[in-house]
C-alpha cells in the first residue's frame, strides 16, 4: 500500500487580515471620504487622517509566473509590497505617500500595463473561460475581451463618459458573464444537433428532458436506441440541454451568433437594479477579433457618451429617453424580437399613451 | 499608443525571448491567435506562448485553443476529478479533439483540468504570497492563474489529475482551500468595504467568512439540489452584485439618518453651482427626498430615504450613511438557467449585526435557508426559482420568517386568491405590531 493519503484541512475562506495593507486594518470600519484625483487613482481619507492611494491596473486576468513577478517586482518597488483585485479583474495597489503615485503609475504604464477603469470610465470587461477552459462554450472569452479592450483603451485610461460603464461577456445563453450596461453573449439560432448514438450512454435522460425551459424534449427511440428527440418548433434553442447531454451539440460556427443587450445595472444608486435589455443579435462569431461586435458596442457607447447626462447609466439614460430614440439614436434595427414573450413579460409591453413625438 | 516601442522590453508585457525556448514540443502555428498579440491591452496569447517557453502542455494548449479558433468550437469535456477528501472544487478537463486513429491531436494538454480556491474576502493578497502560490502552481500546473473567477474563486488553470492532488496539498498547508465546483456551496464574495470604503456599513470580511465557512462540508461534497452562493456587499452601491448573483446578498444598510455636513454641502454648491447641485443631486433623488435650501444647505427627508447611495456617491465629503448599521438580506438572485435571470427577494428589510448573537442569528436564517433549499428544490434549480414556483410566503413560512411589506413592490393585483383566514392572519400582523411597540 501506499502511503496514507494525506486528510484536506478544511480552513474555507482565509482571513484577509494577514494579507492587507497596514493602513486598512488600521482604519477597518473607520473611513472619512474618498475622491478621484485623477483616472485610475482613488484617494480614501480615514477619520484617523491617515490617506490611501489606491492605483488600479488593468491586466489580462490569466497571469502567469512573469505576468505575477513583474508586477509584484513593481509593487515591491514602488509601493508597499501590497495588492488585491476587484470584482472585475483589475488590480489595486495602495500607496500611504502621494507623491509614490506618479512613480508606481509610470511603472506599471512602462511595463505596458494600463492604469485606469474608475469613476465614469469603460472598466475592465468582466469574462468567462470560453474556448479556453469551458466545456459548452459558443465563443472565446478572452480573445473577444482582449480584441474589445484594445478599442476600448482610450475610455479605460479616462473618465469621460457620463458614468461608469460595465461590459461583460458571456460565452452561452446561461449568462455566466452576468449583467452589464452592454453585455455580449452568445445566441444560438438553431435546435441542438443530436447524436443519437452517444445518447444513452453520455446521457441522464430524464434529467435532460427536466432541464428544457419549453418541454420541447422527449425520450424516443432512435434507431433502435434509446435516445431524446426536440420539438424544434417549441425548441429556443437556448442550449440547456447541452450540458448534461453533450450529444446535443448546440454550439455552431455559423448558427451560434452574438447578441448584444443593455442597461443591466446592479447598483441600487438611483433606479433599483435592472436587467439588460436585448438591442441587437444575428452579429458573426468572427475570431480572433470580432470586428462586427466592436463595431456595435463603440456605436452605442459613442451615442451613450454624446446623449446621456452626467451620472445616467445606461439603463438611467434609456429610461429617460425611451426605447424608440435609443433605436433612433443609435441606427439599431427594431424587430419583433425585441418585443419579450416569455413569462411574466407583459408588464415590458407599453400599456399607456407615454409616447415621444 | 497602440504597438509602441517599449522602454525595457524585457520587463514588458509584450516580453516573449522566443530565442529561449525549453520546452521540447515546437510552437504549433497560431496565426489567428498571433492576431491577439497586437494592440495596447496586455494580451494573453502572449502569456500562454511565454508559458509554452517552458511546457509543452502550454505547445499543445495553444494548439487547441487555435483549433477552436478556426473551427469555432469547443473541444474540452467534463469528468470526476477530485483530490481525497472532497467531492468538489476541480474543474476536470480532458480533450475531445482526436485524430483519424482516435489519438488526442494535441497529447500535451489532454488534461487540462482547474483548481478553484478560495481568496479571502476582497481578494487581498501580499506580493509574497501571490509570488508563493504562483510558484506552487508552476511547479504542478500550467503555471496559469486567473483572477478570478466569475465565482470569485482564484482558478488555477491547468494540469493533470496527479498533479491536482499534489498541488492541493502543498497550498493546503499554507493556508488555502478549495472553492466549490457542482451543486453546493459555493465559493463567496464581498467587497472591499469597512478596509478602505467610508460607505461601508457592515464588517463585510467577517460576515463572509462567517457565513461561508459554516458550511464547509456543503462546500466540499456537493450534496445540495444545486449551487448556492453567498455574496456581501456593504452598502446599497452591491458592487459585488449580490442581487443579479447570488442565492444569499447581504447588504449592508443603516436606518438613522444619513450625516450631512453643511459646510461641506455649502463648498460642493460654490464650487460646482447651483444648477449642477440640482441636476446631478437634488432631482436625481428616486423619492425626491432632497430639497436644496437658499443659503445652498441641504435638507433630506430621512423618512422617504430608501438609501439607494446616489447623493452619497456624487458627495463623498458632505453626505454619508448615518451610524445605526445592519444589513438586509435579500434571496434569490440568479442567471437565466432555467427560468429566465432572477433577482434576490428582500426577506429581512433590516437586522442589526453588532453582537454574537446578532451574527448567530444571520447563519441561522443561511442554515434555515439551505435547510429548506435542500429538501424542496427540485434537481438543478436554484433557490430563486423554487420560490418562483412555491411562492415567497411557502419559503417564508419554511424558513419561519414573518411577511413584511417591505418585501414587496406592491401587494396583490388580482383577486383570485383563497383568503378564508384573514382574520387569523391581520391579528397577526396587529399582534406583531403592539409587541414592537412594547420593545
Amino acid at each position: 500500500m501506499a502511503d496514507k493519503p494525506r486528510q484536506p484541512i478544511e480552513t474555507g475562506c482565509p482571513d484577509g487580515f494577514q494579507y492587507m495593507h497596514p493602513t486598512f486594518i488600521k482604519n477597518f470600519g473607520s473611513w472619512k471620504y474618498h475622491e478621484r484625483p485623477r483616472p485610475g487613482v482613488l484617494h480614501h481619507v480615514a477619520k484617523s487622517g491617515d490617506e490611501v492611494w489606491t492605483v488600479r491596473v488593468g491586466t489580462q486576468r490569466q497571469l502567469g509566473p512573469y505576468e505575477i513577478n513583474l508586477l509584484c517586482d513593481i509593487i515591491d518597488k514602488h509601493a508597499d509590497g501590497y495588492v488585491r483585485f476587484t470584482i472585475r479583474s483589475n488590480m489595486e495597489i495602495m500607496v500611504t505617500e502621494e507623491s509614490k503615485v506618479e512613480p508606481l503609475i509610470q511603472a506599471f504604464e512602462d511595463a505596458g500595463y494600463p492604469v485606469g477603469g474608475t469613476g465614469p470610465s469603460v472598466t475592465m470587461i468582466s469574462h468567462t473561460q470560453g474556448w479556453l477552459h469551458c466545456d459548452i462554450p459558443g465563443t472565446d472569452a478572452s480573445g473577444v475581451v482582449k480584441a474589445l479592450m484594445d478599442e476600448l483603451y482610450h475610455e479605460f485610461k479616462s473618465e469621460e463618459m457620463p458614468n461608469r460603464v460595465h461590459i461583460t461577456t458571456s460565452c452561452c445563453q446561461i449568462n455566466c458573464g452576468g449583467q452589464g450596461d452592454i453585455a455580449i453573449n452568445i445566441q444560438h439560432t438553431k435546435p441542438p444537433k443530436i447524436n443519437h448514438d452517444l445518447v444513452a450512454n453520455a446521457c441522464e435522460r430524464p434529467s435532460v428532458v427536466a432541464r428544457c425551459p419549453v418541454a420541447a424534449i422527449r425520450p424516443a427511440i432512435v434507431n433502435g436506441k434509446p435516445s431524446l428527440e426536440v420539438d424544434e418548433k417549441k425548441c429556443i434553442c437556448c442550449g440547456a440541454c447541452f450540458p448534461p447531454c453533450p450529444p446535443m451539440q448546440i454550439n455552431d460556427p455559423e448558427h451560434s451568433k452574438l447578441a448584444i443587450w443593455v442597461g443591466g445595472k446592479h447598483s441600487n444608486a438611483r433606479s433599483k437594479p435592472s436587467f439588460h435589455k436585448l438591442v441587437a443579435a444575428g452579429i458573426p462569431n468572427n475570431p480572433p477579433r470580432w470586428p462586427e461586435v466592436g463595431s456595435v458596442v463603440k456605436n452605442i457607447l459613442k451615442v451613450y457618451k454624446e446623449d446621456a447626462t452626467d451620472w445616467e447609466r445606461v439603463g438611467d439614460w434609456i429610461d429617460r429617453i425611451g426605447w424608440p430614440r435609443f433605436f433612433e439614436l443609435t441606427e439599431l434595427p427594431f424587430t419583433k424580437y425585441h418585443i419579450d414573450d416569455w413569462t411574466g413579460s407583459r408588464v415590458n409591453l407599453n400599456a399607456s399613451t407615454h409616447i415621444r413625438f | 499608443m497602440a504597438d509602441k516601442k517599449p522602454k525595457n522590453p524585457k520587463v514588458h508585457s509584450t516580453y516573449l525571448p522566443l530565442d529561449q525556448k525549453n520546452s521540447d514540443k515546437p510552437f504549433h502555428d497560431t496565426p489567428m491567435l498571433d492576431q491577439l498579440e497586437s494592440g495596447p491591452w496586455p494580451s494573453f496569447v502572449t502569456g500562454l506562448k511565454r508559458l509554452a517557453l517552458e511546457s509543452d502542455m502550454m505547445v499543445d494548449l495553444l494548439g487547441q485553443l487555435e483549433h477552436s479558433y478556426k473551427t469555432r468550437l469547443g473541444y474540452w469535456k467534463g469528468g470526476t476529478v477530485s483530490v481525497f477528501g472532497y467531492g468538489g472544487g476541480i474543474i476536470p478537463r480532458f480533450t475531445e479533439l482526436m485524430d483519424s486513429k482516435g489519438e488526442p491531436m494535441f497529447p500535451a494538454s489532454r488534461e487540462f483540468h482547474t483548481l478553484r480556491v478560495q481568496p479571502p474576502p476582497a481578494n487581498h493578497y501580499t506580493t509574497d504570497m501571490l509570488r508563493k502560490l504562483s510558484s506552487s502552481w508552476d511547479k504542478y500546473g500550467s503555471g496559469l492563474i486567473a483572477f478570478h473567477g466569475q465565482t470569485g474563486n482564484i482558478m488555477f488553470i491547468g494540469t493533470t489529475s496527479e498533479n491536482t492532488q499534489h498541488f492541493f496539498d502543498e497550498i493546503n498547508q499554507y493556508g488555502w482551500d478549495l472553492g466549490g465546483a457542482g451543486p453546493c456551496v459555493r465559493t463567496g464574495m464581498s467587497c472591499i468595504g469597512a478596509a478602505r470604503c467610508e460607505q461601508s456599513c457592515a464588517n463585510e470580511h467577517k460576515i463572509h467568512r462567517l457565513l461561508v465557512n459554516n458550511f464547509m462540508d456543503d462546500m466540499h461534497r456537493p450534496a445540495l439540489p444545486y449551487k448556492f452562493k453567498f455574496k456581501v456587499s456593504g452598502c446599497p452601491n452591491d458592487c459585488m452584485n449580490s442581487i443579479h448573483r447570488s442565492d444569499f446578498a447581504v447588504i449592508g444598510t443603516w436606518r438613522d439618518d444619513m450625516k450631512v455636513d453643511q459646510d461641506e454641502v455649502k463648498k460642493f454648491v460654490e464650487a460646482k453651482g447651483q444648477k449642477y447641485m440640482i441636476d446631478n443631486v437634488i432631482s436625481r433623488c428616486p423619492t425626491n427626498a432632497l430639497s436644496l435650501n437658499d443659503d445652498n444647505t441641504l435638507d433630506v427627508d430621512n423618512r422617504n430615504c430608501v438609501r439607494c447611495m446616489h447623493c452619497i456617491n456624487v458627495m463623498t465629503r458632505a453626505l454619508s450613511p448615518g451610524d445605526d448599521h445592519g444589513v438586509t438580506l435579500l434571496i434569490g438572485g440568479k442567471r437565466t438557467l432555467k427560468i429566465g435571470d432572477t433577482m434576490g427577494t428582500v426577506i429581512i428589510p433590516f437586522m442589526k449585526l453588532e453582537t454574537d448573537e446578532e451574527y448567530a442569528r444571520l447563519v441561522g436564517i443561511a442554515e434555515d435557508t439551505i435547510d429548506f433549499f435542500a429538501e424542496n428544490a427540485l434537481e438543478h434549480e436554484r433557490t430563486g426559482e423554487m420560490i418562483e414556483r412555491i411562492g415567497l410566503v411557502n419559503f417564508l413560512e419554511g424558513i419561519g420568517i414573518d411577511v413584511d411589506p417591505n418585501m414587496i413592490t406592491a401587494p396583490r393585483a388580482g383577486s383570485y386568491v383563497r383568503m378564508d383566514d384573514w382574520d387569523l392572519e391581520a391579528e397577526k400582523w396587529n399582534k406583531r405590531k403592539a409587541e414592537a411597540a412594547a420593545g
